[in-house]
Parts: structure tokens; sequence; C-alpha cells
């Protein structure tokens, strides 16, 4: 257990550099299928850091224990309580949006971001540095439903957040806001990111030789 | 096997068992006090939102001019119907509400239908928690407009075909078992409701006061 990292690297991992979209395609589900206005994909990235900091911090506190065996039946109980508890709350403060979530707020129990971070982090390490993962986390898979969710309400709706941003003479990608146009976006960004990282690598490499 | 290793094993069940049981009772009452304490907003919630559909549902209707009752079902149940009227107060038909058990989870239902209950109206979906891209088509007004004008005074049957018969319902695609769901939840609710709404019709409670 030495060389666990540090509250800090977890937080800055979860951001960019182990980004749960971008890096570990983890939690494809909402990623393609909430990501057509930035309304429900701010929705979805906060009701999954509500439940993955939750848990992070509740199993962080039990990790001592825990049996192997019956580790993911936990783990399992406890996302299940959480998503329970927002998918309630959205049905009586944000019933509009409820509804516009329909199965993809229940859905957030299979997310496989949530349970990685519970196994390699919050069963592992103390309650700080797993609430450092959780919130870092968070903040990566936000900015990633985020990132997706602009490209596509722009191009899709000519708006962003509801809001007009280009011109009514827009004539509105429709594919964008269908799932044709969750491929396009994620594949093109995807590629994108991965670009960015190696051009950057290579160059450090470069500098540091 | 020996009765003390029969013993002996069932002790270390309980002792592997001990932490999920505990937590699973915990949870559990979470999830109740957050039941009761968002419960009643929820329903607020689906109340709002019945009104806002009563004019689809019953043509003519004027949601303002609505009155709720509390009627008993033929199974005993206490249902909240809606009596709806046009703006000048004629009676012009009913909203019952209908649950049923969907593929997923239980789908929540409004029927409209008219004064004598014998053609459907209009039918709305509450809440569905059905497959999506599959059984979540359910809410989508195509399906909806299927039952429009169908028959209220025998069961609806699904087929898979164009319907020939007038009490026929065409299922989606894929989506057989949601069809269904929705058609038995319609018809057993217009069974439950339809001598306890007739009777009070022929009570002399027709015209608002």
């Amino acid at each position: 257990m030495q060389d666990q990292p540090t509250a800090l690297e977890r937080f800055i991992n979860g951001i960019l550099p182990e980004n749960p979209v971008y890096r570990q395609l983890l939690g494809m589900c909402p990623t393609l299928a909430v990501t057509g206005g930035m309304k429900p994909a701010i929705t979805m990235a906060g009701a999954t850091a509500f439940v993955l900091i939750l848990a992070n911090i509740i199993i962080s506190l039990i990790r001592g224990l825990l049996k192997p065996h019956l580790r993911i039946l936990v783990f399992t109980l406890t996302i299940a309580t959480f998503v329970t508890i927002v998918d309630r709350f959205l049905a009586a403060y944000l019933y509009e949006m409820s509804k516009e979530l329909g199965p993809y707020v229940p859905l957030i129990i299979v997310n496989c971001l949530i349970i990685s971070r519970v196994e390699i982090c919050a069963s592992k390490q103390s309650v700080g540095v797993a609430v450092a993962d959780g919130v870092g986390m968070s903040l990566g898979f936000a900015l990633a439903l985020a990132s997706i969710a602009t490209v596509r309400e722009i191009l899709g709706s000519g708006t962003w957040f509801g809001l007009q941003v280009l011109g009514e003479g827009w004539p509105a990608w429709g594919i964008m806001v269908l799932p044709p146009g969750a491929f396009l976006t994620l594949g093109l960004l995807l590629g994108g990111a991965e670009w960015y990282g190696q051009r950057r690598s290579r160059r450090l490499v470069r500098a540091g030789g | 096997m020996t009765a003390m290793d029969e013993q002996g094993k069932r002790i270390s069940y309980i002792g592997q068992a001990w932490l999920v049981i505990l937590l699973a009772l915990c949870f559990g009452a979470a999830l109740a006090l957050v039941h009761t304490t968002l419960g009643p907003r929820i329903a607020e919630n689906k109340r709002n939102e019945t009104y806002s559909v009563i004019p689809v549902l019953v043509p003519g209707a004027d949601r303002d001019m609505t009155e709720e009752l509390i009627v008993q079902s033929r199974s005993g149940r206490d249902v909240r119907v809606y009596k709806a009227f046009t703006t000048e107060g004629k009676h012009k038909g009913w909203v019952i509400p209908a649950q049923g058990q969907g593929f997923a989870d239980r789908i929540e239902l409004l029927i409209g239908q008219d004064v004598d209950l014998t053609t459907i109206t209009g039918m709305y979906v509450l809440a569905q928690k059905e497959t999506p891209g599959l059984g979540d088509y359910i809410k989508g007004e195509d399906f909806r407009d299927r039952f429009r004008g169908k028959p209220a005074d025998r069961p609806l049957v699904v087929v898979k075909t164009d319907p020939r018969e007038e009490n026929e319902i065409q299922a989606l695609t894929g989506a057989t078992i949601s069809s269904e769901s929705v058609t038995d939840t319609i018809n057993s609710a217009i069974d439950n409701l339809r001598e306890v709404l007739l009777a009070h019709d022929s009570s002399g409670a027709g015209a608002r006061k």
C-alpha cells in the first residue's frame, strides 16, 4: 500500500490525466444518452457526483470491515441507496428533468465509473483521499459530459443551456441531438483528446532528452 | 454432516454477513425517511401534471373546472378520479389513473373517457422506466394516439399487425411486453371503475354546482 496516490494526486488525476470518459472510457451509457443538451448533461453529472462522493465516503469508512468475497455486494447496496435518494430528490424538486432523464437516473447504479472508484480507491484508502478522488473524478465526468453536450446542443439546436447562441438562420443539425450525433461527437472528441495527449507526451520526451 | 457442523456453519454465515445485514437495515431506514419526506411533494408534482393534461385527455375540457373525487373501485381501493367539465360547466368526461407492472418497473397512466364511458378519448404516461429506445416509446404521441377513439366498454387486445377489429391495438415493434402491459393496465383500470363512475352519474351528480 506504500505507493498509493495521495489525495492531491487522486484529485488531479480524476480531472484530466485519468478522465473517466476520455482516458478510461467509463460511464459510456450516460455519456452517449443524456448529452443532447447542457441541462440534462449537468443534472446527470451532479447526480453522479452525489452518488460517487457519498459512496466513496461510506465505503472508505467501513473499509476495514469488508470481507473480500462480500465487498461487491456492499458496494452495490451503498450505490443503489444513494441513487434511489437522488432519484426521489429529482422527482420532488426537478420534476421535468426527472421525467426527461427517465431510466438513466436509476441506471447510475450500473455506472462502472462509481464501482471502479469504490474498488480502486475508497476500499483501500482513507476518507480524505476517497473524497478527493470522488470530487476529482466527478469534475472530470462533468467536464466530459459538458464538452460533448456543448458540441451537440450548439450544432443540433443552436442553443446552449437553452439560450440562443447561433443566429436564427442556423439550420439546426437535428442529427446532432439524436443518437448518431452522440457517437460522432464522442468519437471526434476522443480522437482529439488522444492526439493532444500524444503530442504532449512526445514534446515532454523531447524536452527531457 | 453432524448437527454441530451445521450449527457452526450457520454462525459463520452470520459472522461474515453481519455488515451486509446491518447496512441493509440502515439504508432501508434512510430510504424510508427520504420517501416520507419527499413523497407528498412528488405526489403534488404528479397531480399538477395530471391537471395540465386533462384538456388533452378529454378534448374540450377546462382544467380549472375539474372536480376531484375519491371513489372506491371494485377491488375495494380508494382511487382519486377526475371529472372533466367544459368551461360552461357541462360534464365532458372522466380522467382515471391506472397502474400496472411494465417490462422494467411500474407504469403509471392516465386514461381519458367520454361521459358515458363508451370511448377512450386519450391516454397519457405519467411514469415509466421502460427500455430506452424500445419500450419507452409508449410515452410517445404515436403510440398514445393508437388508443384514442377505442371502445371503453370491452377489453382491448394487442395485435402485431394492422388492427382489423375496433378494439385492437397495434403493438410497438420490439416492445410487445410494454405494449401489452399498457393495454392490460388500461383494461383493468376501466373495468375496476366503470360501475362506480356510471352509478355516480345516474345519482344526479351530473351537473357541476
